[in-house]
C-alpha cells in the first residue's frame, strides 16, 4: 500500500509485525465462518426438532442418527457441539460489538462533551465516571443483568453501562488535549455550535486513542458476556452464546465428558486472543511515546 | 496534607451515601422477594404478617431511610434464605474471600513485575517474545474457562488437587484460616491461580511498558554512563520508578480481584462472599445483596483513598495540588 496517506503509512506498519497480521486473517476468518454459519453448520442448534435426545453427551467423531459426524461430541441435549460453537459464536461477536459500538459513541460523546464544556458539566460527568471506573465492570454487569433478568437487549444494557466510562475517560483525556489548540479556537469563533465542534472536529481528532479502547473493550465485552452467561445471567438457554454452552458442560465435566464445556471455550479464546493480537499491534503503533 | 485528606474523606462519605441509594433502588428493582419468602398456598394473614415483619409494606423511601438508619448500627437486617443477621453472614463467609485474593494478588504480583521488566528490558529476546504471548493468553482466557479446565487437568484427570472446597482449616483468632494447613493450602492452590492468572498478565504487561519506557529516557543513559550495572540499573532504578503504577494498579486489583472471586468462588465451590453474593441473587436475598453491594463499594471507598494517599506520600507535587 502507498505510504502517501496516514492509513496507508498505518496498514504497511501494520504488516510489519507478522503475528499481528496473523491475527488479523483469522480474525477475518472466525468472523465469515461465524457470519455464514447457518449456511454451512451441519444442524441448527436452535431448532429442537432436529435435536435427537439419544444422541446426546456423544464424545466427539460420533456418527449420529442424523447421518453426519459430530466432529466435536454432542451436549445434553443432543446438539452437534461444532454447529453449537458455530452459532454461539455469532451470538458472542454479535454481543461483543453492539455493546463496543454503544458504548463507544455514548462513551465518547460524553468524554468529549464535558472536555469541550468545561466548569461544572466537566465535573459532574468525570466524578461519575470516574467513581465507575473504580467499581469493577464485572459486579456492576452482574446486577444490572439480575436486575434486568435475560435477554439480549437486557445484556447489551448491562454490557454498555459496565464499559461506556472507560471510553469517556480516554475521550476526556484526548479532548482535553485537542481543545487548546488553535483550530478548535478558529472553529469556535467562526462561530460554529457546540455539537458541531465537538462531534466534527474534536472527536475525529482524539480517534486514536479511541480505536485502541475500543478493541480492547470489544474483546472484554465478549468476555464479560461468556463470564455472565457462565453464571446464568446473561442470555436465555435456547440461545446459548460460547458461555452459556460452556456453563451447560461444566456439570459433565467430572464425570469426564470434557468436549461440552473445553471446545466452545477454546473458540472464545481463539476469538478473544485475536481482537487482542490486533488490537496490541495498534496500541503500540499509536503510542507516540514508544516513537523515537 | 490534612486538607488534602479531610477533602478526600468527605468526597468518600459523599459517594458512599449515593451508592447507597443506588444499590438500595437498585435491588428493590430484582422481583418480589415476597414470592420465593412464602408459599403459594400461605393463608392471606400469614401473607400479611410475613410482610409486615420484614417491612415490606412501606413506603420505598420509608424503607431506605430505615435501612440507612440500621445500617449506621451496624445492622444489615436479616438474611431472608438463612434467618441469621447479614452482617454476621457476610463476617463468617469474609475470612475465605479475603484469604483467595490476598494469596492470589501477591502471588501475581511476586512473579508478574519481574518478568515484566525483564520482557521491557530485552524486547526483542525470545523470552521476552514468550513471557508476552503468556501475558496476552491470561489476559484474553476468561477467568472461568481456566478454572474449569484446571478442575479438569488437576481434580479430574491426574486426581492430585481437590476440585471445590476449602479443607482442613485452622482457628487462629476466632476466624478459620486454610492457608495454614496442607489440606487447606492444597485446597486453595487451584482457585488462587485461577484467580491470580489475569492479574498476572496485567503486572507482567505493566511492568513491561513502564520498563520499555524508562530505559528510554535520560535517568538511564547517565546511570550507565556512570557505570552502573544494568542489574543496578533495574532494580534501584527502574523499578522504583515503575512501582508508582504498580502501587495503584496493586490497589484497584485486589478490589476487583474481591469481585472476580465471585466467578472463581462459584466454579470452585469455595465458600467465601462472591458465593454468597451469586445464590443471593438467585434466592432474591435482598438484604445480603444491599450488604453486600454496599459493603463492596465502601471497601472501593477506602482502597482509592489509601491508593491516593499512598500516591501523595509518594509524589509530593501530589500534595501540594490537592492542598491547593
Amino acid at each position: 500500500m502507498s505510504r502517501d496517506t496516514p492509513f496507508g503509512r498505518f496498514v504497511d506498519d501494520f504488516a510489519e509485525s507478522k503475528v499481528a497480521v496473523a491475527a488479523f486473517v483469522l480474525l477475518a476468518l472466525i468472523l465469515i465462518l461465524a457470519v455464514a454459519a447457518p449456511l454451512y453448520a451441519p444442524q441448527n442448534p436452535y431448532d429442537i426438532s432436529s435435536l435427537v435426545l439419544s444422541d446426546a453427551r456423544r464424545p466427539p467423531g460420533y456418527v449420529g442418527r442424523g447421518g453426519y459426524t459430530h466432529f466435536l461430541g454432542t451436549d445434553a441435549q443432543g446438539r452437534d457441539m461444532l454447529s453449537a460453537i458455530l452459532y454461539g459464536l455469532r451470538i458472542s461477536i454479535q454481543m461483543g460489538l453492539m455493546a463496543g459500538a454503544l458504548a463507544f459513541v455514548i462513551g465518547a460523546s460524553l468524554g468529549a462533551t464535558a472536555a469541550f464544556a468545561g466548569g461544572r458539566t466537566e465535573a459532574v460527568i468525570m466524578r461519575i465516571v470516574d467513581l465507575q471506573l473504580s467499581f469493577p465492570a464485572i459486579l456492576l454487569a452482574l446486577v444490572l443483568s439480575a436486575m434486568l433478568g435475560q435477554g439480549k437487549t437486557q445484556l447489551i444494557v448491562a454490557l454498555v453501562a459496565a464499559q461506556y466510562a472507560y471510553f469517556a475517560r480516554t475521550a476526556h483525556g484526548a479532548a482535553s488535549a485537542e481543545r487548546s489548540k488553535d483550530y478548535v479556537e478558529a472553529a469556535t469563533s467562526a462561530p460554529l455550535s457546540g455539537t458541531r465542534v465537538i462531534f466534527r472536529h474534536i472527536l475525529p481528532n482524539s480517534l486514536p486513542p479511541l480505536i485502541v479502547v475500543a478493541t480492547v473493550q470489544v474483546a472484554n465485552s465478549i468476555a464479560l458476556e461468556a463470564t455472565l452467561s457462565f453464571l446464568g445471567l446473561g442470555l436465555p438457554p435456547t440461545e446459548p452464546s460460547l458461555g452459556a454452552l460452556i456453563s451447560n458442560g461444566f456439570q459433565y465435566m467430572m464425570s469426564g465428558r470434557y468436549w461440552i464445556s473445553i471446545y466452545p471455550g477454546i473458540a472464545l479464546i481463539v476469538l478473544i486472543m485475536a481482537i487482542n493480537l490486533v488490537g496490541d499491534q495498534i496500541r503500540d503503533q499509536l503510542n507516540p511515546r514508544l516513537k523515537r | 496534607m490534612l486538607a488534602f485528606l479531610i477533602q478526600r474523606v468527605s468526597q468518600a462519605v459523599i459517594v458512599a451515601l449515593a451508592m447507597s441509594l443506588l444499590v438500595f433502588l437498585g435491588v428493590y428493582a430484582i422481583g418480589n422477594p415476597i414470592d420465593a419468602l412464602i408459599s403459594p398456598d400461605a393463608t392471606q394473614q400469614i401473607r400479611a404478617e410475613t410482610i409486615a415483619r420484614y417491612g415490606l409494606d412501606q413506603p420505598l423511601w420509608r424503607q431506605y431511610l430505615n435501612f440507612l438508619g440500621n445500617i449506621l448500627h451496624g445492622d444489615f437486617g436479616k438474611s431472608f434464605v438463612f434467618n441469621i443477621p447479614v452482617l454476621e453472614l457476610i463476617l463468617s463467609r469474609l475470612p475465605a474471600t479475603l484469604e483467595l485474593t490476598l494469596m492470589a494478588v501477591i502471588g501475581a504480583t511476586l512473579i508478574g513485575v519481574p518478568l515484566g521488566m525483564y520482557a521491557g528490558y530485552r524486547p526483542n529476546s525470545p523470552i521476552a517474545k514468550l513471557i508476552m504471548a503468556l501475558s496476552i493468553f491470561g489476559f484474553s482466557v476468561p477467568t472461568f474457562w481456566i478454572g474449569l479446565v484446571l478442575i479438569l487437568v488437576f481434580a479430574v484427570h491426574f486426581g492430585v488437587l481437590p476440585a471445590g472446597g476449602r479443607g482442613d482449616t485452622v482457628r487462629v483468632l476466632g476466624v478459620e484460616w486454610s492457608f495454614l494447613t496442607l489440606d487447606g493450602l492444597k485446597h486453595l492452590f487451584l482457585p488462587a491461580l485461577n484467580l491470580s492468572l489475569f492479574k498476572m498478565s496485567l503486572m507482567i504487561r505493566l511492568a513491561r511498558a513502564g520498563t520499555r519506557e524508562i530505559m528510554l529516557t535520560d535517568t538511564v543513559k547517565f546511570a550507565r554512563a556512570a557505570g552502573l550495572s544494568d542489574r543496578t540499573i533495574l532494580i534501584r532504578h527502574v523499578l522504583r520508578l515503575i512501582s508508582i503504577p504498580i502501587v495503584t494498579v496493586f490497589g484497584l486489583e485486589f478490589a476487583s480481584t474481591l469481585a472476580f472471586a465471585v466467578v472463581t468462588e462459584t466454579i470452585f465451590s469455595w465458600p467465601g462472599v462472591g458465593k454468597l453474593i451469586i445464590d443471593s441473587i438467585t434466592a432474591l436475598d435482598r438484604p445480603v445483596m444491599v450488604a453486600y453491594l454496599v459493603l463492596v463499594a465502601i471497601l472501593f471507598m477506602l482502597i482509592n483513598l489509601l491508593v491516593d494517599l499512598a500516591y501523595a506520600l509518594l509524589d509530593p507535587r501530589l500534595r501540594a495540588r490537592g492542598a491547593a
